[in-house]
């Protein structure tokens, strides 16, 4: 199972809920701006508690109010991908790509360079990156830190047309070359009929 | 240089110095870790200790002294504690002069890094938690880092305050030659002296240039940690 997730969390006057259950490689989360998606991404990296439910994935149980099970975002081993890409802005891009750096990480360093295109980025700050090799690096970062699973959230939505591509055939490589299992959270249909192999409509 | 300032001028601003550093240094940890409770965390009593914090900001200098002879006095609670736990006497001494201006410098080193710790981005200390960071580390190498151009300028404004202290100084521990004659009591003392027109002038040069040097000082470094971005501490 990649996913199993049931969980309600109540956010202002709105109540977020999200049920997933199967064993596709890439679950997308469509829905349109501002229903909680983010917020979905945030409780399965740990960052924001779920009133209530239980998130497990790749068989191991992140979360479970009825067990009393909560583990701290920095034991879960998500492999965050932010919609604004959250680079450090105090280090340089070598810096934020080793900040998570762990042993095990599927891909080693110098393949990670490779397969994203960014090893002549590396003595950069993240303040003269491009929307797309901020982006790259910020994936890169995620890849680095040895994620046993992915969250990425609009990766697309801050880059224009031609740096979309870039970055879908990207996540279409991640999809088929690492066997992890990725939640995909987006507003455009088209993109989730191109990655996804099941999707959770909110 | 020697020929520029009498010996006892060069007494006195290595005094003030001495007496501003020990007030900034000491106050550095207390007032970073006010400034971060007053950004972060949500108690009872909030309100109160902010307005504790701001109090010898908004109380006439004369009154936080008169306020620090009864507390740290010889026959003050506070006074007579420190004197017996740890040898330390406030009255007449330098000792006396640092506490008055830490006192003084208290507020303003507090409201810049308070500002500088709510700018900083919690997201960010988030992605550092899903990339595995734990608490500490998540302080030391992000929000630590990215709230410094605060905390250098609380020390900046912090010791400009320190060095121009005044009206606590004198009410706490009145003005002893070697002791707790600091540069702007001196220049007051001269200012009531016959004949005291260069000294003055000389000192109050020096104070200039102390604290210009200090905002100076202080902007350099800023530039150097910013990398990529443009910091400012003022």
């Amino acid at each position: 199972m990649s996913f199993d997730i049931a969980i309600t969390h109540r956010l202002g006057q709105r109540t977020i809920a999200m049920q997933a259950n199967c064993d596709a490689r890439l679950v997308a989360l469509f829905a349109p701006s501002g229903a909680g998606k983010s917020s979905i991404l945030n409780m399965v990296a740990g960052i924001l508690r779920p009133d209530s439910g239980h998130i497990a994935v790749a068989g191991e149980t992140l979360f479970d109010s009825a067990a009393g099970i909560d583990l701290p975002p920095a034991r879960r081993r998500a492999g965050y991908v932010f919609q604004e890409g959250r680079l450090f802005p105090h280090m340089r891009v070598r810096a934020n790509l080793l900040y998570g750096c762990h042993g095990e990480a599927a891909m080693p360093w110098q393949a990670v360079l490779d397969f994203l295109g960014i090893g002549h980025l590396l003595d950069r700050w993240p303040a003269a990156l491009s929307g797309g090799e901020a982006q790259r690096v910020a994936i890169g970062r995620a890849l680095l830190s040895g994620p046993r699973f992915l969250l990425l959230d609009e990766p697309l939505a801050s880059l224009d047309p031609a740096r979309r591509e870039e970055i879908l055939v990207v996540i279409e490589r991640m999809k088929h070359d690492l066997a992890m299992p990725i939640l995909y959270v987006s507003h455009d249909r088209a993109e989730v009929d191109r990655l996804a192999d099941h999707v959770v409509a909110l | 240089m020697t020929r520029i300032l009498s010996p006892e001028e060069w007494e006195i601003v290595a005094l003030s110095l001495r007496v501003s550093f020990v007030a900034v240094g000491g106050m550095l940890p207390v007032s970073f870790a006010l400034a971060w409770l007053l950004a972060r965390a949500r108690f009872p009593g909030k309100l109160l200790v902010d307005a504790l914090v701001h109090l010898p900001l908004v109380v006439p200098p004369v009154v936080t002294g008169w306020l620090l002879l009864l507390l740290f006095g010889a026959n003050g609670p506070l006074g007579r504690l420190f004197e017996q736990a740890l040898g330390i006497g406030f009255m007449f001494r330098w000792t006396g002069a640092a506490l008055a201006s830490a006192i003084m410098a208290l507020p303003l080193m507090v409201r810049a890094m308070r500002l500088s710790i709510e700018g900083v981005d919690r997201k960010l200390e988030q992605a550092a938690q899903t990339l595995g960071a734990g608490r500490w580390r998540v302080f030391l190498t992000i929000s630590l880092p990215l709230a410094l151009p605060g905390v250098l300028a609380g020390l900046v404004l912090g010791f400009a305050r320190s060095i121009g202290e005044f009206g606590a100084t004198i009410t706490f521990v009145s003005d002893v030659p070697g002791e707790t004659r600091t540069l702007p009591i001196a220049i007051y003392s001269a200012l009531q002296m016959p004949g005291g027109e260069a000294i003055v002038t000389r000192l109050a040069i020096i104070s200039i240039l102390l604290s210009l040097g200090a905002l100076v000082a202080s902007e350099a470094l800023a530039r150097r940690t910013a990398g990529g971005r443009t910091n400012h501490v003022l």
